[in-house]
Formats: C-alpha cells, structure tokens, sequence
C-alpha cells in the first residue's frame, strides 16, 4: 500500500431509521473511468457516501477502466493527488454492500478480484447486464 | 413523466449541457415535468454568470436561467463541485472569506442529497455527459 489513508467521512446519520424511508429505489452507480486522470471517481464516490444516508437499495458497478479504482497499492505520490481508495473499504459501513465488477473488462487489465482492495462479485458483461435492467436509477460517471 | 436532469460537464467544452437544455425545453413543450435539473462535476460551470460568450453564439448560462424562470425550474449547482471549482453565491462566497460571488440568477447552491432526492422523487434520472 501507499501513504497513510485519509481517514474516511462519517457514517451518515441514522435519522431515518424510526420511520424508515417512504421511498426505496434501485440505485446503481456505474463507475466506468480510471480513479485519477479525471475527477469523475472521486465525485461518484462522493455521491455514493451522501446517497447512503437516503437508504435506497445501492449497488456500485466498475466497467471499462473503472476497475482500476478497485486496484491495490494505489500510490498517488508522483502525480500530487490524494489516494481515495481507502474510501471503498469504508463503503461497507455506510451498507453499501453491493459491489459489481465486470469479469471481461479485468481481465482485459490482468487483474483478478485479488488484485482489489474490498470483496466484489464478478460478473460477466451479460449478468452485469442483467444487473443494470433491474435497476430503478442508473448513475453513470 | 416526472424527469429529474443531471449535467455533468460543463458550457461550450462539452455537449451536454446543451442537450440537457433541450431535453428539458421539449419535455416541457409536451406536458411533462422536470423535477431539478442537477450540475454536478464541471457542469456548475454552467451557472456562472461571468461567462460571455460571443455575441453570435448561444447564451448557455443565461438560457438555462430563462428557462428556470418561464417554467419555475430548480436549478442546483452541486456545492461539493462548485467550491472546487470557484463557484459561490453570497452566502457560499461570504462563508468561505472570497471577495467575490458568481452564480447566475435562476441558480443555486445546495447539496449532493438534492440529486439522490431528485432520483427518488421522479419517474426518471436523465444523466448528461461524457
């Protein structure tokens, strides 16, 4: 690993939870870009941290060079940017729990699921797809 | 339909935001109704009001900023974003200690909770961007 992680944000408030929410929707986030090179990872990460506190149904999927947002031993030194990665562990804590990552598009990078830093479901472009036509709300970034 | 609208790049760069705006006029034009429309990444570019773009060219900002008014749209410019990016009302410019504001009329600064609300509370989210 890299540099000491920034510590992750709160946990939202659990104001809801006497009445519970009126409305519960299928949210997905479709993460489909490296973490660094633009700013869309981090402000979809952003969104996902604010949106746990409206207890929707989450999932969180990486496509395309989105996977490497997931990579382990992300170093961030050279180019001067903060290393948010440690951020995805902190998901599980705010019930995010669903995360997807599609099986071609790691292994088009070399990678496997042992080379992310939380537990995924790898699922091939087809179930993924499947996954996303069972969604009320599809964010892509 | 209820339509929620995000846009997530910013003015002239990009399309989107023009796409949006059209989306949004046409829908409108048939009865439907559109619930926010959301700026998100550099797409709170779009609501400042110190662009000036050609006179022959299209008002991006200032067409948006009709259209709020004519049709009493919300139109938020994500805070997260906008102070990033140098975006600030007066109350954003004044809490952060800036000598200057710049959000367009028929704009506004609030919250990432705005867009997952949005997507809650209507029928669809239409996203805009790269």
């Amino acid at each position: 690993m890299s540099k000491a992680p920034p510590p992750p944000p709160p946990p939202p408030d659990d104001f809801d939870d006497d009445e519970g929410p009126e409305i519960v929707k299928r949210f997905l986030y479709v993460n489909r870009r490296a973490p660094y090179g633009s700013i869309y990872a981090l402000e979809a990460l952003e969104v996902v941290l604010i949106g746990a506190a409206f207890d929707q149904d989450v999932s969180v999927a990486f496509i395309g060079d989105g996977v490497y947002q997931l990579k382990k031993g992300q170093d961030t030194a050279g180019v001067e940017m903060k290393n948010f990665s440690p951020t995805y562990r902190a998901l599980e804590m705010y019930d995010v729990e669903k995360l997807y990552v599609e099986r071609e598009s790691l292994v088009a990078r070399g990678l496997t699921a042992e080379d992310l830093i939380v537990p995924v479901e790898v699922l091939d472009s087809d179930a993924l797809g499947a996954v996303m036509e069972q969604q009320d709300v599809v964010l892509s970034f | 339909m209820k339509f929620a609208i995000q846009v997530n790049e910013g003015p002239y760069q990009h399309q989107a935001s023009d796409s949006a705006y059209h989306f949004t006029k046409a829908a409108l034009a048939k009865g439907h109704e559109i619930y926010r429309v959301f700026f998100y990444h550099d797409g709170v570019n779009n609501g400042t009001r110190l662009a000036t773009p050609p006179q022959d060219d299209r008002n991006i900002t200032k067409r948006w900023g009709e259209l709020a008014e004519t049709h009493g749209l919300d139109l938020v410019l994500c805070v997260a974003a906008a102070q990033r990016r140098g975006i600030a009302d007066r109350d954003e410019a004044k809490r952060h200690g800036k000598d200057a504001d710049n959000v367009a009329p028929g704009f506004h600064i609030s919250g990432l909770g705005q867009l997952v609300e949005a997507a809650i509370q209507s029928d669809r989210l239409m996203v805009f961007g790269d």
